[in-house]
Protein backbone atom coordinates (compact mmCIF):
# COMPACT_ATOMS: atom_id res chain seq x y z
CA UNK A 1 0.00 0.00 0.00
CA UNK A 2 1.40 3.35 -0.69
CA UNK A 3 1.28 6.75 1.34
CA UNK A 4 -0.91 8.11 -1.32
CA UNK A 5 -4.02 4.76 -0.55
CA UNK A 6 -3.21 5.17 2.56
CA UNK A 7 -4.18 9.00 2.65
CA UNK A 8 -6.88 8.27 -0.39
CA UNK A 9 -8.57 5.76 2.24
CA UNK A 10 -8.39 8.31 5.25
CA UNK A 11 -9.76 11.25 3.72
CA UNK A 12 -12.39 9.14 2.26
CA UNK A 13 -13.57 7.82 5.64
CA UNK A 14 -13.22 11.16 6.58
CA UNK A 15 -15.56 12.60 4.60
CA UNK A 16 -18.01 9.96 4.78
CA UNK A 17 -18.05 10.40 8.12
CA UNK A 18 -18.29 14.04 8.81
CA UNK A 19 -21.06 13.89 6.01
CA UNK A 20 -22.90 11.08 8.03
CA UNK A 21 -22.17 13.17 10.92
CA UNK A 22 -23.23 16.53 9.10
CA UNK A 23 -26.86 14.90 8.24
CA UNK A 24 -27.43 12.63 11.19
CA UNK A 25 -26.74 16.11 13.75
CA UNK A 26 -29.93 17.72 13.89
CA UNK A 27 -29.30 19.35 17.58
CA UNK A 28 -26.48 21.69 16.60
CA UNK A 29 -26.82 23.37 13.40
CA UNK A 30 -23.00 25.10 13.89
CA UNK A 31 -21.49 20.89 14.32
CA UNK A 32 -23.95 20.35 11.54
CA UNK A 33 -21.61 22.82 9.41
CA UNK A 34 -18.59 22.02 10.86
CA UNK A 35 -19.12 19.01 9.97
CA UNK A 36 -19.78 20.05 6.49
CA UNK A 37 -16.60 22.00 6.22
CA UNK A 38 -14.41 18.35 7.27
CA UNK A 39 -16.07 16.85 4.23
CA UNK A 40 -15.45 19.80 1.77
CA UNK A 41 -11.38 19.76 3.11
CA UNK A 42 -11.34 15.97 2.73
CA UNK A 43 -13.05 15.79 -0.81
CA UNK A 44 -10.55 18.60 -1.68
CA UNK A 45 -7.61 16.66 -0.24
CA UNK A 46 -9.05 13.57 -2.32
CA UNK A 47 -8.77 16.32 -5.37
CA UNK A 48 -4.91 16.48 -4.28
CA UNK A 49 -4.46 13.22 -4.29
CA UNK A 50 -5.82 13.13 -7.75
CA UNK A 51 -3.42 15.73 -8.91
CA UNK A 52 -5.93 18.33 -9.72
CA UNK A 53 -4.76 21.47 -8.04
CA UNK A 54 -6.42 24.09 -8.57
CA UNK A 55 -10.00 22.18 -8.19
CA UNK A 56 -8.75 20.97 -4.54
CA UNK A 57 -7.85 24.47 -3.92
CA UNK A 58 -11.11 25.88 -5.09
CA UNK A 59 -12.74 23.64 -3.51
CA UNK A 60 -11.83 24.02 -0.23
CA UNK A 61 -11.64 27.73 -0.28
CA UNK A 62 -14.89 28.55 -1.76
CA UNK A 63 -17.09 25.52 -0.58
CA UNK A 64 -15.22 25.04 2.80
CA UNK A 65 -14.30 28.41 3.65
CA UNK A 66 -16.97 31.13 1.64
CA UNK A 67 -19.91 29.39 1.36
CA UNK A 68 -19.99 26.81 4.44
CA UNK A 69 -18.99 30.46 5.97
CA UNK A 70 -21.97 32.34 5.01
CA UNK A 71 -24.23 29.30 6.24
CA UNK A 72 -22.84 29.96 9.45
CA UNK A 73 -23.48 33.37 9.59
CA UNK A 74 -27.35 32.91 8.75
CA UNK A 75 -27.12 30.30 11.53
CA UNK A 76 -25.39 32.33 13.99
CA UNK A 77 -27.83 35.17 13.03
CA UNK A 78 -31.09 32.85 13.54
CA UNK A 79 -29.25 31.76 16.39
CA UNK A 80 -32.34 29.18 17.01
CA UNK A 81 -32.21 26.77 20.30
CA UNK A 82 -32.97 23.66 20.46
CA UNK A 83 -36.74 23.47 21.90
CA UNK A 84 -37.47 25.88 19.02
CA UNK A 85 -36.89 23.22 16.61
CA UNK A 86 -39.78 21.08 15.88
CA UNK A 87 -40.01 17.83 17.87
CA UNK A 88 -40.98 14.60 16.83
CA UNK A 89 -40.51 15.13 14.15
CA UNK A 90 -36.76 14.47 14.10
CA UNK A 91 -36.66 10.89 14.55
CA UNK A 92 -38.92 9.84 11.54
CA UNK A 93 -36.40 12.65 9.35
CA UNK A 94 -33.47 10.33 10.61
CA UNK A 95 -34.73 7.35 9.72
CA UNK A 96 -35.70 8.53 6.48
CA UNK A 97 -32.25 9.72 6.39
CA UNK A 98 -30.56 6.56 7.20
CA UNK A 99 -32.87 4.38 4.83
CA UNK A 100 -32.40 6.60 1.77
CA UNK A 101 -28.17 6.88 2.75
CA UNK A 102 -28.23 2.97 2.86
CA UNK A 103 -30.25 3.00 -0.23
CA UNK A 104 -28.20 5.25 -2.25
CA UNK A 105 -24.80 3.72 -0.74
CA UNK A 106 -26.14 0.66 -2.15
CA UNK A 107 -26.38 1.67 -5.58
CA UNK A 108 -23.20 2.90 -5.89
CA UNK A 109 -21.58 0.01 -4.52
CA UNK A 110 -23.39 -2.07 -7.31
CA UNK A 111 -22.90 0.82 -9.71
CA UNK A 112 -18.83 0.42 -9.03
CA UNK A 113 -18.86 -3.49 -9.25
CA UNK A 114 -20.06 -3.33 -12.56
CA UNK A 115 -17.86 -0.24 -13.82
CA UNK A 116 -14.75 -1.32 -16.28
CA UNK A 117 -13.32 1.92 -14.24
CA UNK A 118 -12.32 -0.16 -11.12
CA UNK A 119 -10.37 -2.79 -13.21
CA UNK A 120 -9.16 -0.22 -15.28
CA UNK A 121 -5.17 0.37 -15.39
CA UNK A 122 -4.46 4.30 -14.21
CA UNK A 123 -2.07 6.06 -16.69
CA UNK A 124 0.18 8.74 -16.15
CA UNK A 125 -0.98 12.28 -16.23
CA UNK A 126 0.02 14.60 -18.93
CA UNK A 127 2.68 17.50 -17.85
CA UNK A 128 0.94 20.75 -16.16
CA UNK A 129 -2.80 18.67 -15.47
CA UNK A 130 -4.78 19.93 -13.30
CA UNK A 131 -3.06 23.05 -13.34
CA UNK A 132 -4.63 26.58 -13.29
CA UNK A 133 -2.84 27.33 -16.61
CA UNK A 134 -4.64 24.38 -18.29
CA UNK A 135 -7.71 24.70 -16.67
CA UNK A 136 -7.80 28.44 -17.67
CA UNK A 137 -7.05 27.36 -21.34
CA UNK A 138 -10.11 25.05 -21.08
CA UNK A 139 -12.72 27.08 -19.78
CA UNK A 140 -11.59 30.46 -21.89
CA UNK A 141 -11.21 28.25 -25.06
CA UNK A 142 -13.36 25.39 -25.66
CA UNK A 143 -15.78 25.93 -22.97
CA UNK A 144 -16.45 29.72 -23.14
CA UNK A 145 -20.01 29.89 -23.82
CA UNK A 146 -20.81 27.68 -20.84
CA UNK A 147 -18.02 30.27 -18.83
CA UNK A 148 -20.21 32.89 -20.12
CA UNK A 149 -23.82 31.76 -19.60
CA UNK A 150 -22.91 31.06 -15.76
CA UNK A 151 -21.96 34.74 -15.53
CA UNK A 152 -25.17 35.97 -16.65
CA UNK A 153 -27.22 33.42 -14.48
CA UNK A 154 -24.84 34.72 -11.60
CA UNK A 155 -25.59 38.22 -12.71
CA UNK A 156 -29.07 37.88 -12.98
CA UNK A 157 -29.13 36.03 -9.26
CA UNK A 158 -27.42 39.39 -8.02
CA UNK A 159 -29.62 41.53 -9.24
CA UNK A 160 -32.21 38.94 -8.23
CA UNK A 161 -30.75 39.75 -4.35
CA UNK A 162 -30.42 43.23 -4.72
CA UNK A 163 -34.61 43.71 -5.67
CA UNK A 164 -35.27 41.64 -2.83
CA UNK A 165 -32.97 43.31 -0.21
CA UNK A 166 -34.06 46.39 -1.99
CA UNK A 167 -38.15 46.40 -1.32
CA UNK A 168 -37.10 45.34 2.37
CA UNK A 169 -35.14 48.45 2.70
CA UNK A 170 -38.13 50.79 1.02
CA UNK B 1 11.25 9.51 4.00
CA UNK B 2 12.92 12.55 2.44
CA UNK B 3 14.74 14.94 5.22
CA UNK B 4 15.50 17.81 2.95
CA UNK B 5 12.16 19.44 2.69
CA UNK B 6 11.41 18.85 6.37
CA UNK B 7 14.46 20.28 8.01
CA UNK B 8 13.53 23.39 5.50
CA UNK B 9 9.94 23.49 6.45
CA UNK B 10 11.06 23.35 10.06
CA UNK B 11 13.55 26.29 9.72
CA UNK B 12 11.33 29.05 8.18
CA UNK B 13 8.80 27.86 10.76
CA UNK B 14 11.31 28.00 13.87
CA UNK B 15 12.78 31.25 12.60
CA UNK B 16 9.49 33.09 11.59
CA UNK B 17 7.26 31.86 14.79
CA UNK B 18 9.78 30.75 17.54
CA UNK B 19 12.04 33.54 16.77
CA UNK B 20 10.28 36.81 15.24
CA UNK B 21 6.59 35.96 16.64
CA UNK B 22 7.82 37.22 20.70
CA UNK B 23 10.56 39.85 18.98
CA UNK B 24 6.91 41.33 17.64
CA UNK B 25 5.60 41.99 20.72
CA UNK B 26 8.14 43.76 21.70
CA UNK B 27 8.76 45.76 18.70
CA UNK B 28 4.60 46.79 18.96
CA UNK B 29 4.88 47.69 22.62
CA UNK B 30 8.13 49.73 22.15
CA UNK B 31 7.09 51.83 18.79
CA UNK B 32 3.63 52.67 20.41
CA UNK B 33 5.54 53.91 23.24
CA UNK B 34 7.61 55.96 20.89
CA UNK B 35 4.91 57.05 19.43
CA UNK B 36 2.89 57.85 22.62
CA UNK B 37 5.71 59.81 24.24
CA UNK B 38 5.83 57.07 26.71
CA UNK B 39 9.21 54.96 27.82
CA UNK B 40 7.77 51.77 27.54
CA UNK B 41 8.26 48.21 28.50
CA UNK B 42 10.94 48.56 30.76
CA UNK B 43 9.86 46.46 34.19
CA UNK B 44 10.76 42.81 33.61
CA UNK B 45 13.98 42.55 34.62
CA UNK B 46 15.87 39.52 35.62
CA UNK B 47 18.43 40.66 38.74
CA UNK B 48 18.66 44.45 37.41
CA UNK B 49 18.84 43.36 33.40
CA UNK B 50 15.99 44.69 31.76
CA UNK B 51 17.67 44.17 27.91
CA UNK B 52 15.37 47.12 26.85
CA UNK B 53 12.20 45.27 27.71
CA UNK B 54 13.45 42.36 25.79
CA UNK B 55 11.98 39.81 28.63
CA UNK B 56 8.63 41.09 28.23
CA UNK B 57 7.68 38.02 25.98
CA UNK B 58 9.23 35.79 28.06
CA UNK B 59 7.10 37.29 31.09
CA UNK B 60 4.05 37.18 28.65
CA UNK B 61 4.70 33.35 28.31
CA UNK B 62 5.21 32.61 31.35
CA UNK B 63 1.99 34.44 32.51
CA UNK B 64 0.16 32.67 29.70
CA UNK B 65 0.78 29.54 30.52
CA UNK B 66 -0.06 29.65 34.55
CA UNK B 67 -3.02 31.28 34.18
CA UNK B 68 -6.32 29.72 34.66
CA UNK B 69 -7.68 27.89 31.54
CA UNK B 70 -11.93 29.04 32.06
CA UNK B 71 -14.56 27.67 30.00
CA UNK B 72 -17.65 29.24 30.86
CA UNK B 73 -20.97 27.72 32.17
CA UNK B 74 -22.89 26.73 28.82
CA UNK B 75 -20.44 26.74 26.57
CA UNK B 76 -19.72 24.48 23.89
CA UNK B 77 -17.09 23.06 25.13
CA UNK B 78 -15.49 20.88 22.89
CA UNK B 79 -15.19 24.11 20.01
CA UNK B 80 -14.68 26.64 22.92
CA UNK B 81 -11.23 24.03 23.49
CA UNK B 82 -10.91 23.78 19.24
CA UNK B 83 -11.04 27.04 18.32
CA UNK B 84 -7.76 28.46 19.01
CA UNK B 85 -5.96 26.01 17.46
CA UNK B 86 -8.05 26.30 14.34
CA UNK B 87 -6.98 29.83 14.34
CA UNK B 88 -3.43 29.48 15.16
CA UNK B 89 -2.37 26.35 13.28
CA UNK B 90 -3.35 27.33 9.78
CA UNK B 91 -1.29 30.40 10.51
CA UNK B 92 1.74 28.60 11.02
CA UNK B 93 1.92 26.25 8.18
CA UNK B 94 1.10 29.25 5.92
CA UNK B 95 4.90 29.77 5.93
CA UNK B 96 5.84 26.43 4.05
CA UNK B 97 5.49 28.16 0.56
CA UNK B 98 7.34 31.23 1.25
CA UNK B 99 10.90 31.19 -0.35
CA UNK B 100 13.35 32.61 1.64
CA UNK B 101 16.21 32.29 -0.94
CA UNK B 102 16.52 31.57 -4.23
CA UNK B 103 18.33 28.45 -5.87
CA UNK B 104 21.77 27.79 -5.24
CA UNK B 105 24.54 25.40 -7.58
CA UNK B 106 27.46 23.66 -5.10
CA UNK B 107 29.00 21.86 -7.84
CA UNK B 108 26.62 18.91 -8.10
CA UNK B 109 23.94 20.01 -5.40
CA UNK B 110 21.65 22.16 -5.55
CA UNK B 111 19.78 24.07 -2.77
CA UNK B 112 16.61 26.00 -2.88
CA UNK B 113 15.44 27.74 -0.11
CA UNK B 114 11.98 27.33 0.24
CA UNK B 115 9.88 24.92 2.30
CA UNK B 116 7.31 23.60 -0.32
CA UNK B 117 7.72 24.64 -4.13
CA UNK B 118 4.07 24.16 -5.46
CA UNK B 119 2.41 25.53 -8.61
CA UNK B 120 -0.44 27.43 -6.62
CA UNK B 121 1.21 28.64 -4.60
CA UNK B 122 -0.53 31.67 -3.49
CA UNK B 123 -3.23 30.10 -3.64
CA UNK B 124 -2.33 27.73 -1.10
CA UNK B 125 -2.14 30.80 1.28
CA UNK B 126 -5.64 31.78 0.70
CA UNK B 127 -7.07 27.89 0.77
CA UNK B 128 -5.47 28.19 4.44
CA UNK B 129 -6.14 31.89 5.23
CA UNK B 130 -10.04 30.79 4.55
CA UNK B 131 -9.94 28.11 7.06
CA UNK B 132 -8.03 30.29 9.73
CA UNK B 133 -11.71 32.36 9.65
CA UNK B 134 -13.43 29.65 11.58
CA UNK B 135 -11.09 29.93 14.35
CA UNK B 136 -12.44 33.29 14.71
CA UNK B 137 -16.02 32.39 13.78
CA UNK B 138 -16.57 29.30 16.26
CA UNK B 139 -14.84 30.95 19.23
CA UNK B 140 -17.64 33.73 18.98
CA UNK B 141 -20.21 31.41 18.61
CA UNK B 142 -18.99 28.84 21.54
CA UNK B 143 -18.27 31.26 23.87
CA UNK B 144 -22.12 31.33 24.91
CA UNK B 145 -21.87 35.33 25.24
CA UNK B 146 -24.08 37.64 23.38
CA UNK B 147 -20.77 40.10 22.79
CA UNK B 148 -18.63 37.27 21.50
CA UNK B 149 -21.46 35.76 19.23
CA UNK B 150 -21.45 39.74 17.75
CA UNK B 151 -17.69 39.50 17.33
CA UNK B 152 -18.04 35.98 15.91
CA UNK B 153 -20.77 37.36 13.27
CA UNK B 154 -18.50 40.79 13.04
CA UNK B 155 -15.76 38.51 12.12
CA UNK B 156 -17.57 36.01 9.59
CA UNK B 157 -18.83 39.19 7.67
CA UNK B 158 -15.95 41.15 7.11
CA UNK B 159 -12.97 37.92 6.77
CA UNK B 160 -15.22 36.71 3.62
CA UNK B 161 -15.74 39.82 2.18
CA UNK B 162 -11.89 40.53 2.52
CA UNK B 163 -11.60 37.46 1.25
CA UNK B 164 -12.93 38.01 -2.30
CA UNK B 165 -11.17 41.91 -2.42
CA UNK B 166 -7.61 40.06 -1.43
CA UNK B 167 -7.83 37.27 -4.37
CA UNK B 168 -8.57 39.89 -6.89
CA UNK B 169 -5.87 42.49 -5.62
CA UNK B 170 -3.64 39.99 -6.41
CA UNK B 171 -4.33 39.20 -10.13
CA UNK B 172 -2.77 41.99 -11.49
CA UNK B 173 1.15 40.66 -10.08
CA UNK B 174 -0.10 36.88 -11.45
CA UNK B 175 -0.67 39.02 -14.75
CA UNK B 176 2.37 40.53 -14.45
CA UNK B 177 4.94 37.80 -13.56
CA UNK B 178 2.49 35.08 -15.21
CA UNK B 179 2.27 32.58 -12.42
CA UNK B 180 1.41 31.71 -9.08
CA UNK B 181 4.45 30.07 -7.71
CA UNK B 182 5.85 32.06 -5.41
CA UNK B 183 9.29 31.22 -6.11
CA UNK B 184 9.01 32.26 -9.76
CA UNK B 185 7.66 35.46 -8.66
CA UNK B 186 10.45 36.39 -7.08
CA UNK B 187 13.03 35.24 -9.76
CA UNK B 188 11.00 37.56 -11.99
CA UNK B 189 11.94 40.28 -9.27
CA UNK B 190 15.59 39.58 -9.74
CA UNK B 191 16.40 42.09 -12.12
CA UNK B 192 16.15 45.54 -12.99
CA UNK B 193 13.98 47.50 -15.46
CA UNK B 194 14.76 51.05 -17.27
CA UNK B 195 12.77 53.86 -16.00
CA UNK B 196 12.38 54.99 -19.06
CA UNK B 197 12.89 52.10 -21.51
CA UNK B 198 9.86 53.02 -23.45
CA UNK B 199 11.60 56.43 -24.97
CA UNK B 200 13.87 53.69 -26.43
CA UNK B 201 11.58 50.97 -27.08
CA UNK B 202 8.92 53.20 -28.87
CA UNK B 203 11.02 56.41 -30.18
CA UNK B 204 14.31 55.19 -31.12
CA UNK B 205 15.97 57.17 -28.09
CA UNK B 206 19.16 56.49 -26.69
CA UNK B 207 21.39 57.75 -24.14
CA UNK B 208 23.34 57.10 -20.53
CA UNK B 209 20.83 58.04 -18.63
CA UNK B 210 17.84 55.61 -20.23
CA UNK B 211 19.83 53.07 -20.24
CA UNK B 212 21.50 53.05 -16.66
CA UNK B 213 17.79 54.79 -14.78
CA UNK B 214 16.65 51.64 -13.40
CA UNK B 215 14.68 50.29 -10.83
CA UNK B 216 14.52 47.17 -9.06
CA UNK B 217 11.76 44.92 -11.24
CA UNK B 218 9.70 44.71 -8.10
CA UNK B 219 6.07 44.45 -8.04
CA UNK B 220 5.46 47.20 -6.52
CA UNK B 221 6.57 49.13 -9.42
CA UNK B 222 4.56 47.51 -11.78
CA UNK B 223 1.44 46.97 -9.77
CA UNK B 224 1.42 50.58 -6.98
CA UNK B 225 -2.06 50.10 -6.80
CA UNK B 226 -2.04 46.20 -6.44
CA UNK B 227 0.04 46.22 -3.49
CA UNK B 228 -1.91 49.42 -1.72
CA UNK B 229 -5.17 47.62 -2.30
CA UNK B 230 -3.56 44.46 -1.48
CA UNK B 231 -1.86 45.14 1.37
CA UNK B 232 -5.38 47.15 2.95
CA UNK B 233 -7.39 44.11 1.84
CA UNK B 234 -5.06 41.33 4.35
CA UNK B 235 -4.33 43.50 7.41
CA UNK B 236 -8.30 43.80 7.39
CA UNK B 237 -8.11 39.54 7.46
CA UNK B 238 -5.62 39.68 9.39
CA UNK B 239 -8.07 41.87 11.87
CA UNK B 240 -6.09 44.10 13.47
CA UNK B 241 -6.78 47.81 14.58
CA UNK B 242 -7.86 49.72 12.19
CA UNK B 243 -9.63 46.42 11.18
CA UNK B 244 -10.85 45.17 14.84
CA UNK B 245 -14.28 45.30 14.10
CA UNK B 246 -14.31 41.26 15.52
CA UNK B 247 -12.71 42.44 18.80
CA UNK B 248 -14.10 46.32 18.90
CA UNK B 249 -12.64 46.68 22.94
CA UNK B 250 -15.08 50.02 23.01
CA UNK B 251 -18.29 48.57 21.37
CA UNK B 252 -18.43 44.63 22.36
CA UNK B 253 -15.44 44.94 24.60
CA UNK B 254 -13.48 41.87 23.20
CA UNK B 255 -15.46 39.98 20.69
CA UNK B 256 -14.57 36.65 19.81
CA UNK B 257 -11.57 36.06 22.41
CA UNK B 258 -13.55 37.93 25.56
CA UNK B 259 -14.57 34.39 27.14
CA UNK B 260 -11.16 33.28 26.93
CA UNK B 261 -8.17 32.90 29.36
CA UNK B 262 -4.87 31.55 29.74
CA UNK B 263 -3.05 30.09 26.90
CA UNK B 264 -6.22 29.76 24.86
CA UNK B 265 -6.32 33.78 24.85
CA UNK B 266 -2.64 33.35 24.14
CA UNK B 267 -2.95 31.37 20.74
CA UNK B 268 -5.62 33.90 19.41
CA UNK B 269 -2.88 36.53 20.55
CA UNK B 270 -0.44 34.56 19.01
CA UNK B 271 -1.93 34.30 15.23
CA UNK B 272 -2.33 37.62 15.30
CA UNK B 273 0.99 38.35 15.37
CA UNK B 274 1.97 35.30 13.05
CA UNK B 275 -0.69 37.02 10.75
CA UNK B 276 1.67 40.19 10.70
CA UNK B 277 4.68 38.07 9.59
CA UNK B 278 2.77 36.18 7.00
CA UNK B 279 1.32 39.51 5.67
CA UNK B 280 5.20 41.04 5.78
CA UNK B 281 6.49 37.82 3.84
CA UNK B 282 4.06 37.48 1.51
CA UNK B 283 4.05 41.10 0.61
CA UNK B 284 8.04 41.36 0.39
CA UNK B 285 8.01 38.20 -1.39
CA UNK B 286 5.32 39.47 -4.15
CA UNK B 287 5.71 42.99 -4.15
CA UNK B 288 9.30 43.65 -2.46
CA UNK B 289 11.34 41.30 -4.80
CA UNK B 290 11.60 38.52 -1.71
CA UNK B 291 15.05 37.58 -1.14
CA UNK B 292 16.43 39.20 -4.04
CA UNK B 293 18.80 42.18 -3.53
CA UNK B 294 17.94 45.29 -5.25
CA UNK B 295 19.80 46.65 -8.61
CA UNK B 296 22.03 43.83 -8.43
CA UNK B 297 20.83 40.21 -9.58
CA UNK B 298 21.82 36.53 -8.68
CA UNK B 299 24.71 36.10 -11.26
CA UNK B 300 26.03 39.43 -11.07
CA UNK B 301 26.38 39.09 -7.20
CA UNK B 302 28.06 35.91 -7.34
CA UNK B 303 30.55 37.08 -10.85
CA UNK B 304 31.66 40.04 -8.19
CA UNK B 305 32.11 37.80 -5.50
CA UNK B 306 34.07 35.37 -6.67
CA UNK B 307 36.62 37.74 -8.19
CA UNK B 308 37.61 37.83 -4.74
CA UNK B 309 37.50 34.07 -3.93
CA UNK B 310 35.91 30.91 -5.11
CA UNK B 311 32.91 30.33 -6.80
CA UNK B 312 31.68 27.98 -4.35
CA UNK B 313 32.63 30.70 -0.88
CA UNK B 314 30.82 33.21 -3.52
CA UNK B 315 27.75 31.20 -3.73
CA UNK B 316 27.28 30.54 -0.18
CA UNK B 317 27.99 34.43 1.04
CA UNK B 318 25.34 35.34 -1.73
CA UNK B 319 22.69 32.52 -0.53
CA UNK B 320 23.40 34.75 3.15
CA UNK B 321 23.17 37.84 1.43
CA UNK B 322 19.58 36.61 0.07
CA UNK B 323 18.14 35.31 3.22
CA UNK B 324 19.42 39.08 4.83
CA UNK B 325 17.80 40.60 2.19
CA UNK B 326 14.67 38.75 2.83
CA UNK B 327 14.94 39.05 6.93
CA UNK B 328 15.27 43.64 6.32
CA UNK B 329 12.31 43.42 3.99
CA UNK B 330 10.21 40.95 5.99
CA UNK B 331 11.14 43.27 9.38
CA UNK B 332 10.61 46.38 7.03
CA UNK B 333 6.85 45.39 6.51
CA UNK B 334 6.09 44.62 9.91
CA UNK B 335 7.26 48.06 11.02
CA UNK B 336 4.99 49.44 8.22
CA UNK B 337 2.27 47.25 9.76
CA UNK B 338 2.94 48.82 13.13
CA UNK B 339 3.10 52.15 11.86
CA UNK B 340 -0.35 51.76 10.40
CA UNK B 341 -1.88 50.28 13.56
CA UNK B 342 -0.58 53.12 15.69
CA UNK B 343 -1.60 55.86 13.40
CA UNK B 344 -4.93 55.46 12.26
CA UNK B 345 -8.11 55.77 13.53
CA UNK B 346 -10.16 52.42 13.87
CA UNK B 347 -13.11 52.26 11.36
CA UNK B 348 -16.94 51.40 12.13
CA UNK B 349 -18.01 48.15 10.95
CA UNK B 350 -20.02 49.88 7.68
CA UNK B 351 -16.87 51.53 6.79
CA UNK B 352 -15.33 48.19 6.97
CA UNK B 353 -17.53 46.69 4.99
CA UNK B 354 -18.34 49.52 2.57
CA UNK B 355 -14.31 50.24 2.29
CA UNK B 356 -14.70 46.30 0.94
CA UNK B 357 -17.10 46.37 -1.39
CA UNK B 358 -17.13 50.00 -2.90
CA UNK B 359 -13.90 51.08 -3.06
CA UNK B 360 -11.19 48.11 -3.01
CA UNK B 361 -13.42 45.34 -5.21
CA UNK B 362 -14.64 47.95 -7.93
CA UNK B 363 -10.72 49.86 -7.72
CA UNK B 364 -9.31 46.21 -7.89
CA UNK B 365 -11.27 44.97 -11.08
CA UNK B 366 -10.07 48.00 -13.23
CA UNK B 367 -6.58 47.32 -12.06
CA UNK B 368 -6.85 43.52 -13.47
CA UNK B 369 -8.51 45.43 -16.54
CA UNK B 370 -5.64 48.45 -16.97
CA UNK B 371 -3.00 46.27 -16.24
CA UNK B 372 -4.73 43.51 -19.10
CA UNK B 373 -4.78 46.27 -21.43
CA UNK B 374 -1.18 47.97 -20.44
CA UNK B 375 0.41 44.22 -21.18
CA UNK B 376 -1.52 43.76 -24.08
CA UNK B 377 0.13 47.00 -25.73
CA UNK B 378 3.32 46.44 -24.48
CA UNK B 379 3.95 42.78 -25.50
CA UNK B 380 1.75 43.16 -28.97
Amino acid sequence: MTVETILFYLFGILAVVSALGMVLNTRNMVASAMSLVVTMISLGAIYLLLEAYLVSALQIMVYGGAIVVVFLFVVMLLNLSTDELPPGKLRFAKIAFVIAGVAILSQVLIALGQDPLLTAQPEAVPEGFGGYRQLGIALYTDYVLLVEMTSLLLLAAIVGALILAKRKID
Amino acid sequence: MPIEPIIKVLFIIIVMVVGIAPVITWIERKQSAVMQDRIGANRADLGGITLLGLLHPAADVIKLMTKEDVVPDGANRVMHLLSPLIAAVPAIIAFVVIPYGGVYQFGDTTISLVGADIDWGLLYIFVIGSIAAYGTILAGWSSNNNWSMLGGLRASAQMISYEVVMGLTVVGVFMVFETLRLTDMALAQDSSFRIFGFLNLYFGMDGWLIEHLRLPAWGIFYQPLGFLMFLTAIMAENKRPPFDIPEGESEIIAGYHLEYSGMRFGLFFMSEFIGIIIIAALTATIFLGGWTFPWWSTAEIIDLISTFMGVGFATGLCMLIHFSMFMLKVFFMIWVQMLLRWSLPRFRYDQVMSLCWKILLPLSIANIFVTGLVLLLVNG
